[in-house]
């Protein structure tokens, strides 16, 4: 794995927080998902929500992109106002956003340069060989170069969630939002995706959102940081240690009932976090 | 199952009018915005209007042939058999054509339509399409929805076209009638209005399957199951309409006549 090939994110405006949520409630129907959930995820970061299968967790991604909107509370996405903008005004937005979503959700229509390269030829600003480099450099940074010509179809789950990553990087997004990336893949698999997004974190500084279950892979995001040298992730001890902060969101009937460092998770006395991390 | 009540029911139809309107709407604001998807335009009307070539040729052939054979046992009995080519004319460009091809383009294209769309949507690829910055009714709606005006137009003339040659064949071949009498009164039967008739209704037809077709598949949920019943939808949906505007349509147009 080469760590110096990945885009490195662009930024456009100066705010403290990547994202806000103040008091979000939404409900489906009479199904209420989210009761007044408020969090901030400080630019830089990482946080890591958790919850079981239900509790919202997809959801409050696609509100922070302004897929759908809350029934109310506020929610602000790079120093911007999700929730007073229209639709043609969240497009521009969402281009500085990148997002994986948890079945991948790539075109299945379109090779897998033409996904990666969607966003870029969408703009219309680059020539066709600062594209195909630029797809080139987000492929490399996955491990899938050799992939280019294939379809989605032709590849494996795991492979799928890498180009998944590739085309949310490959437009230097300030802020990722990762949806369950490591969701019904195998255990080797699913280190490699984190192993990638520590990478991302840790070379890049891009800030990041990610909704898990998986209790192993927050504790290996948390546990753990990427080595430029040996180019690859190891435990964080005295020598190597993780400048960027990973912070923990847990949620439960809607609501935020952990918000804190690993530390204070670990140390926590609740008796519903202590069983769901035992 | 649930059992839903009368006012859940209404309510539900209002917000899928209200909801077609809209997509319907901007479909067509959507032509005077940027950016313009030139290709995808391109490559729909290639997949409606030169995929739907043969089969509209086909029917449309047939369907006069058949029109003219009908036709002339009733025509002999008032010895009136030149009118034939009068009769095959009038039928082709003012109903026939336009409305059977707009439901044979229906069964193929706005099914196709619903079922693409709708594993796109029931994959989060459209999703995923407006997390990247993208509208997709401008990139996949509005090409669909323009091509299919476009193309219906033409597929209509071409099928009224082979129409009247399917007549032509069956008046020259099996009925001995003769050629230059019925291409003469089938051309001078068709007044200025019939004209229009023929041309507005493809018109008004391609933007109910391309609006219909997107819009079941935009709202489509459930699975692949949900898929499948969008597609049906789509295609009902739309046939209906075709007829039931085809009728508002003639009785409007035949105020001017």
């Amino acid at each position: 794995m080469t760590a110096d090939n990945s885009p490195a994110p662009q930024t456009h405006a100066d705010y403290e927080n990547a994202i806000s949520f103040e008091d979000v409630a939404i409900a489906w129907e009479k199904n209420e998902v989210l009761k007044g959930v408020s969090f901030v995820l400080p630019r830089g970061e990482t946080k890591i929500i958790f919850g079981i299968a239900g509790s919202g967790k997809s959801t409050l991604l696609k509100l922070a992109l302004g897929l759908f909107p809350p029934d109310y509370g506020r929610i602000t996405a790079l120093g911007e106002e999700v929730t007073a903008m229209t639709e043609g005004q969240l497009f521009p937005l969402r281009g500085r956003i990148g997002m994986v979503f948890q079945e991948s959700a790539l075109f299945d229509s379109l090779t897998v340069r033409e996904n990666v390269a969607y966003r870029l030829v969408e703009d219309r600003t680059l020539s066709e060989e600062e594209i195909i480099q630029r797809v080139r450099e987000a492929l490399r940074f996955v491990e899938l170069e050799h992939t280019l010509e294939m379809f989605p179809s032709e590849l494996s789950g795991g492979m799928r969630r890498r180009v998944a990553i590739a085309r949310a990087i490959v437009t230097r997004p300030e802020l990722l939002l990762y949806d369950s990336p490591t969701g019904g893949l195998d255990p080797v698999t699913s280190t490699t995706i984190i192993e990638l997004l520590l990478k991302q974190r840790d070379v890049y500084g891009t800030s990041a959102l990610m909704v898990t279950h998986r209790l192993q892979d927050a504790y290996v995001m948390a546990t753990h940081c990427f080595d430029k040298k040996l180019n690859r992730m190891v435990p964080m001890g005295a020598g190597s240690k993780s400048e960027v902060q990973t912070t923990f969101v847990i949620l439960r009937d809607g609501k935020v009932i952990f918000d804190g460092p690993t530390e204070e998770l670990v140390n926590t006395r609740d008796q519903y976090i202590r069983e769901y991390i035992a | 199952m649930e059992i839903k009540s009368p006012i859940d029911i209404a309510k539900e139809n209002v917000l899928a009018v209200q909801d077609y309107s809209l997509l319907a709407g901007q479909s067509l604001a959507n032509i005077f915005r940027k950016p313009r998807y030139l290709g995808d335009w391109l490559q729909q009307a290639d997949l409606i209007g030169v995929g739907s070539l043969q089969i509209v040729i086909l029917i449309g052939f047939f369907t006069g042939a058949v029109l003219a054979l009908q036709s002339s046992n009733t025509l002999q009995k008032f010895g009136a058999m030149s009118m034939t080519g009068q009769l095959v004319a009038l039928s082709m460009v003012r109903e026939l054509g336009p409305v059977l091809t707009a439901v044979l383009v229906a069964g193929r294209n706005a099914s196709g339509m619903a079922s693409e769309l709708g594993s796109m949507k029931v994959t989060e690829q459209i999703d995923a399409m407006r997390a990247l910055g993208t509208d997709p009714v401008k990139k996949l709606v509005t090409p669909r929805v323009t091509s299919t005006v476009f193309m219906l137009f033409f597929l209509a003339v071409i099928s009224d076209l082979v129409g009247l040659c399917g007549g032509w064949m069956v008046s020259a071949l099996l009925l001995k009638l003769d050629t230059y009498q019925y291409w003469h009164t089938a051309y001078q039967s068709l007044a200025y209005n019939d004209v229009v008739m023929g041309l507005v209704k493809p018109v008004l037809f391609g933007f109910i399957i391309a609006s219909v077709g997107c819009y079941y598949g935009m709202t489509a949920k459930g699975g692949t199951q949900g898929v499948g019943r969008a597609t049906t939808q789509a295609v009902v949906v739309a046939s209906v309409l075709i007829v039931v505007t085809d009728f508002f349509v003639t009785r409007l147009l035949m105020v001017f006549e």
